[in-house]
């Protein structure tokens, strides 16, 4: 479970491995509005696990019930095949990280801390050594003896972690953690957050609406909307095959383009798509009905983007449009192109030259090509 | 400009609504930038010495009603028992040869020191106000978190419920008291009508009603600052001590009760200082023998007209309330000006 065993890491491919937490059937509802409907998933030890969804998608919910904060009005909850459906969260070997931090404000940073450890009446030398540990850990020894508000909302967060930490729980649950902090803190701190939890071995199941955030941290996410599971994989996977046109517009942008069906051939479905005027050529493992209507998803940074037509065999996977918008992002430009079915598609170039060689200017006709792996059938 | 810009705004309004007279509302947009004229001049000059007036207000008020009352009394504490008009000498007089005298007579705060009436009564007055305060506590903070922790629209209803009492006059309160505890009142004939007693308990003129009294009258006094500074706490507090491993009790006494301190504080001295004092409710329903400081000042003042000695009292009660007060004000503080060191510190 070290940092080294790290790559190729996978056990929920192998189906001998034991999840550390299994969620078996879980909803929850409040009055009317369901929450979290009819949700199962196992995780194993040593994960960094991601539910990734917008606000109201029953992510805090779920996370709150593995907490023990709110039961479910239906299903189990197992750790370590133990049913803690109903144990209560003093009872549990689960710490939370909260997303306000909460921590307490009547005590220093070094009490904080040792608040967990104080609760289970340890020896008052292990306490002091296992606080010391853990400041030490996220590096904020220098700031023992401050009270929370004498602290910046970067080291707020550390403490926090450290509090949660401290009693070596089997699993970490973190709320928003890195919510409140600005961009450049929170890059830095998804590596170092990283780095603790390969250190420790211990599993974190994360909650974020950031997916950025999910994809940097997490060995598998879980995308939610409207209290279930849309999707659940690896964050390349996640990205690269999107079920949904959902998870294809949350995790990333993307471009979808509707169509029918006009053939299989091997491997490869041809589409082709009315409102852009387009052939669409798309590698496909499984065949699908003559005229059946799908939905394809095109990635903006897998289009190839060009002032002069390309020279290639087929007019498939080809489109041609004016620049109507342009997003300069400094490493990245986004374009919008707008093509002659009066759509619009949204490319990717990046930004390799400088000013002498700036690339396509508003209103200047360009050509787009992509390969047929670039493109993915969505599920309807 | 400006005005012109102003103008011309106005005129495009004029024109959109031509229902209403133009004369009114060029008038109108007339007193509006004189207004804004008159609110820029007056902002400057709020600048210059708002903090002063702000300021001075409290001040005046204070020594108004505060100290310059004080001050007679202190005054009067001082002079010597006359049969007059008024019954106190006074301080300064012209002897016959131009000299300006200041006679302090201290005999009156030395007769407060050698009779052991006036230090029983306001040892006894603090014993009463320290349990009323206690009790008020015991009863008042369970009140206060419920209130705290009931849907909010529940919260509105439940403290008009503890306020709603200060609608009717306090002596007519204390007074319905005598009506429930008295010997053929309701309480009694309640429990001899049930056979648990068979003669009326003496309740009226005892410590058990003066404790009913001063607890009934000051709860609201302990509720609302408790209320105010529980409703305030983070419930995810309590969530992170679960999640730590309390229960709910150690999570009360770990992290609700400490937060809850500047309440407890607030609440237990706005029960504790009008309590010493306290004077009605002694004498409608205490004994006989509850000795409190407030009833011997009102009769040093009205029964034996010693006005001297009244303010004395006054006077001494004073001082043995506020000094403590500002010592406790003082270690308060403390950890704050700590915390600032350390900042400036660092």
């Amino acid at each position: 479970m070290a940092g080294g065993e790290k790559k190729g890491y996978e056990p929920w491919q192998d189906v001998n491995a034991n999840p550390l937490v299994r969620i078996e059937g879980v909803s929850k509802t409040y009055g009317e509005i369901c929450a979290v409907d009819d949700l199962s998933l196992d995780i194993y030890p040593g994960e960094f696990f991601s539910l990734l969804g917008s606000s109201g998608c029953g992510k805090t919910t779920l996370l709150r019930i593995l907490a023990g904060f709110e039961q479910p009005t239906k299903g189990r909850i197992y750790i370590d095949d133990m049913d803690i459906t109903t144990v209560p969260p003093y009872d549990r070997p689960v710490n939370m990280m909260f997303q306000s931090y909460a921590l307490f404000p009547h005590m220093n940073v070094e009490a904080n801390i040792g608040f967990g450890l104080r609760q289970e009446k340890l020896p008052r030398a292990e306490i002091r050594e296992r606080v010391a540990d853990a400041l030490k850990l996220v590096k904020m020894e220098a700031f023992s003896r401050r009270k929370p508000d004498q602290l910046s909302g970067g080291q707020r967060q550390r403490v926090a972690l450290a509090r949660a930490l401290v009693k070596r729980p089997k699993i970490l649950l973190l709320d928003e953690p890195l919510g409140a902090l600005d961009k450049k803190l929170r890059e830095h701190t998804q590596f170092e957050l990283v780095n603790i939890q390969e250190k420790l071995g211990i599993t974190f199941i994360m909650v974020t609406h950031d997916q950025e955030e999910a994809m940097t941290m997490s060995t598998r996410m879980a995308v939610m909307n409207d209290g279930v599971i849309v999707q659940l994989g690896t964050p390349p996977y996640i990205y690269e095959y999107p079920a949904t046109r959902f998870i294809a517009e949350f995790v990333g942008a993307a471009n979808v383009l509707e169509g029918r069906v006009m053939g299989f051939f091997e491997d490869a479905l041809s589409v082709y798509s009315e409102e852009y005027d387009c052939e669409l050529l798309i590698h496909h493992p499984k065949p699908m009905d003559m005229g059946a209507s799908v939905a394809v998803a095109l990635r903006p940074e897998k289009v190839l983007i060009t002032e002069k037509p390309v020279n290639v065999a087929s007019a498939a996977n080809t489109l041609s449009g004016i620049v109507a918008e342009i997003a300069y992002l400094g490493d990245i430009s986004i374009y919008h192109i707008r093509t002659s079915g009066g759509k619009l598609i949204q490319v990717q170039l990046t930004n390799r030259n400088r000013m002498e060689n700036p690339g396509p200017t508003w209103e200047q006709k360009v050509y787009l090509t992509w390969h047929s792996t670039s493109g993915v059938v969505l599920e309807t | 400009m400006a005005l012109n810009k102003w103008s011309s705004v106005g005129n495009m309004r004029e024109r959109q609504s031509a229902v209403l007279p133009q004369t009114l509302l060029g008038r109108f947009r007339l007193w509006l930038i004189n207004f804004m004229n008159w609110r820029r001049v007056r902002g400057i000059a709020r600048s210059l010495r708002g903090r002063p007036l702000v300021i001075l207000v409290p001040i005046l008020w204070f020594s108004i009603f505060f100290l310059l009352p004080f001050l007679f009394v202190l005054k009067i504490s001082f002079a010597e028992s006359l049969l007059a008009q008024p019954p106190f000498s006074a301080l300064l007089h012209w002897s016959s040869d131009g000299i300006l005298q200041l006679r302090l007579n201290v005999g009156n705060f030395l007769m407060l020191l050698e009779d052991s009436l006036y230090f029983s009564a306001l040892i006894n007055s603090i014993k009463v106000a320290a349990i009323s305060a206690f009790l008020t506590l015991f009863i008042g903070y369970p009140m206060a978190l419920g209130i705290s922790r009931v849907q909010s629209s529940w919260r509105l209803v439940l403290l008009m419920l503890v306020i709603l009492p200060f609608w009717t006059s306090f002596l007519i309160r204390v007074y319905a008291w005598i009506g429930l505890l008295k010997n053929n009142g309701l309480l009694n004939n309640l429990l001899l009508w049930i056979g648990i007693i068979d003669k009326p308990l003496p309740l009226l003129h005892s410590d058990f009603a003066l404790y009913i009294g001063i607890v009934y009258s000051y709860l609201p006094f302990m509720v609302l600052p408790l209320y105010a500074t529980l409703v305030k706490l983070d419930q995810s507090l309590l969530e992170a001590a679960e999640d730590l491993g309390c229960r709910p009790l150690s999570a009360f006494w770990r992290v609700t009760f400490p937060l809850s301190l500047p309440g407890v504080i607030a609440g237990s001295l706005l029960v504790f200082i009008p309590a010493v004092g306290e004077f009605v409710i002694p004498d409608l329903l205490g004994g006989p023998d509850s000795l409190m400081i407030g009833k011997i000042l009102w009769t040093e003042f009205f029964n034996n007209r010693d006005w001297p000695v009244a303010s004395a009292i006054a006077v001494l009660m004073l001082l043995l309330l506020v000094v403590p007060m500002m010592l406790f004000q003082r270690i308060q503080d403390r950890p704050d000006n700590h915390g600032n060191g350390l900042r400036n510190e660092l």
